[in-house]
């Protein structure tokens, strides 16, 4: 087996003052895998100013870069590409570790090809004994596999919480500035906007995930459409329990098609084949049939119960821990003045 | 000649995702049982950025929509004739494996070769669009990989808006975690949008486009070239289904405050 040199990149957070929460997560996926390989680690940090985020990092054992100054403030391809590229060609590693954060995922794959190298992302685990093996998902979560590759450098990104952030001792270490040259900028960032007024319901840091199917804004019993109620039922659950907000495709889309709509939910919000596979502890799915919400959107998601009219919904069966056959309206009013009585 | 905008357009086909999916092993690796006939639509984050390149193009006039697509030449001609009544285009169609197995770094270089080939291409005017992930390998890096190739310095990855501006330049809105949109300004072309959902509804079916794309897209399909793609040292050492089968209990027999109470309990246990 070829003696592995490992370099962990890392990235300081939205706020600049600290590093990224799936950073941490890279930099314990970095020490396993040099520990299981015994390997040179190297962790190479993108910040404006990483003097403080070093001490946040293991320096046993572990070489530190870093790629510093007001260009790198800010996440940018052409300025993120080579930082990650300068870091990468002073670390000289076979294996190159990241997280898939937005900031990372814009450059990662372009700064394996100036290296001649090649990358692999949404990887969930590493594994394997005389070589690296990487398991990942294709078909949007449908079909797992486990992959090696034999060229290096090999990129690897890995999947937010599929490691636990680095919280081990940490002290001072030091670190090498690595100079860049850039490239002429043409794109500034002006930051950051929420998709929507009032409250954020997107919490990737929520235990548990609501998900809000189309059967909320079709009629109910009394022949009419109670979005309002819809709306704020949901968002009472939400601001009760903390819970992070997924909907399903058909729900979203019917704000294209002229349909009532729940006002605060967006593109964002979709979970399944063409959004996102959050990761919770728990999930309560209400009024939802379909696939998408119950197998590609739950597929990481740990504790999942669902409510639902039909008790014979095939997409429940075998994918939710519990399904309640019941009227989410009266079932979510009930858990809110519940939840509401127990704060009091 | 202000905003002429040359998009071009990269999208996969990909199974509809109503279709149960087995992996089996074939003799050029990994695949789908029955992959050939299994009915196909235009990969759904890249379909965004079809719609939103043909908005685009409508609203700046001159400006020219290419779609370029690998995959069996047979299936990219059942998936055009649905898409080709959408929007107007022109099919670079590339004739290759189907599939998310092959690796992403040879899809790239061959996507790359052929648009650097596109007859009346200005690529000063350029804007590479495609999904920021396909629904099948889901990598999220062959775009990245071709606008690198194409020496392209302005990427951005997750974009549901792109606002362009008189004087060229545009603000683009790309998706970042928490469910925010990290907002950016970028001078002008040549740039790559790898789109998410976008903010366009699908277009209904016009049999008009349909008719007017067609008549390129059967002789361009007769002309595709033949693609191999490499493995680039890339091996599998398992495909298979996840086996998360999950014993199901259905409660029918609870009244609403039950439930509740229920669920109150387990949303409050560790």
């Amino acid at each position: 087996m070829t003696m592995e040199s490992i370099l962990v990149l890392t990235h300081a957070d939205e706020n600049g003052s600290a590093l990224s929460n799936a950073s941490l997560e890279a930099v314990t996926a970095g020490l396993e895998l040099a520990g299981r390989l015994n390997a040179q680690l190297t962790i190479g940090i993108v910040a404006e100013d990483a003097t403080n985020l070093s001490k946040s990092l293991p320096s046993a054992g572990a070489r530190m870069l870093a790629v510093s100054g007001a260009a790198f403030g800010q996440a940018r391809y052409a300025t993120d590409a080579a930082a990650c590229e300068a870091l990468c060609r002073t670390a000289g590693a076979t294996i190159v570790l990241a997280p898939a954060s937005s900031r990372v995922t814009r450059v990662a794959a372009s700064v394996a090809h100036r290296l001649g190298g090649f990358i692999d992302t949404h990887i969930s685990s590493l594994g394997g004994t005389d070589r690296v093996e990487a398991t990942r998902w294709f078909y949007r979560q449908r079909v797992e596999a486990v992959i090696s590759r034999d060229a290096r450098p090999w990129f690897l990104l890995l999947d937010a919480g599929t490691y636990a952030a680095f919280s081990g001792a940490a002290d001072a270490a030091q670190v090498e500035q690595v100079p860049v040259e850039l490239p002429a900028l043409r794109t500034t960032g002006s930051g950051f906007r929420a998709p929507t007024q009032g409250a954020q319901t997107i919490r990737p840091d929520a235990k548990m995930l609501f998900v809000a199917g189309a059967g909320w804004t079709k009629k109910q019993p009394d022949g009419q459409v109670h979005v309002n109620e819809a709306g704020e039922l949901i968002l009472g659950f939400l601001g009760a329990t903390g819970a992070s907000l997924g909907s399903s495709k058909s729900l979203v889309d019917q704000g294209g098609e002229g349909n009532s709509v729940l006002p605060f939910l967006t593109h964002l919000n979709q979970i399944g084949q063409t959004g996102s596979t959050p990761r919770h502890a728990k999930g309560l799915s209400t009024c939802c049939h379909g696939e998408e919400p119950h197998v590609v959107g739950w597929r990481f998601i740990g504790d999942r119960r669902a409510i639902s009219l039909d008790p014979n919904c095939g997409w429940t069966r075998g994918k939710a821990d519990v399904v309640y056959v019941a009227d989410a309206f009266q079932v979510i009013a009930k858990v809110n003045a519940l939840l509401g009585a127990a704060k009091a | 000649m202000p905003n002429v905008l040359h998009i071009v357009v990269c999208a996969g086909i990909v199974p509809d995702p109503l279709q149960t999916l087995e992996p089996v092993t074939t003799t050029a690796g990994p695949g789908l049982k029955n992959e050939m006939v299994l009915p196909a639509v235009l990969d759904p984050w890249a379909s965004s950025a079809l719609y939103e390149a043909a908005s685009l193009a409508t609203h700046h006039p001159g400006s020219k929509v290419w779609l370029v697509s690998l995959g069996p030449k047979a299936k990219l001609q059942a998936v055009m004739m649905t898409v080709a009544q959408k929007v107007a285009f022109e099919l670079v169609p590339i004739d290759g494996p189907i599939g998310g197995f092959p690796d992403a770094h040879s899809t790239a270089a061959v996507l790359a070769e052929t648009i650097a080939a596109l007859p009346g291409l200005d690529r000063s005017h350029l804007l590479l669009f495609g999904g920021w992930e396909s629904a099948t390998r889901g990598a999220g890096v062959t775009l990245q990989l071709v606008g690198e190739i194409l020496g392209i310095t302005d990427q951005f990855q997750g974009v549901d808006q792109i606002d362009l501006r008189e004087d060229g330049s545009f603000e683009v809105l790309e998706r970042v975690e928490g469910g925010k949109h990290q907002v950016s300004v970028c001078a002008g072309t040549p740039a790559v949008l790898g789109w998410a959902t976008g903010g366009l509804a699908e277009p209904r079916n016009n049999p008009q486009i349909g008719m007017a794309n067609m008549r390129t897209i059967m002789p361009a399909l007769q002309k595709a070239k033949v693609a191999k793609l490499e493995a680039n040292g890339l091996s599998y050492v398992s495909v298979s289904l996840p086996k998360q089968q999950r014993t199901t209990r259905v409660v029918k027999d609870l009244s609403p405050a039950e439930i509740a109470r229920e669920l109150v309990e387990w949303i409050g246990a560790e």
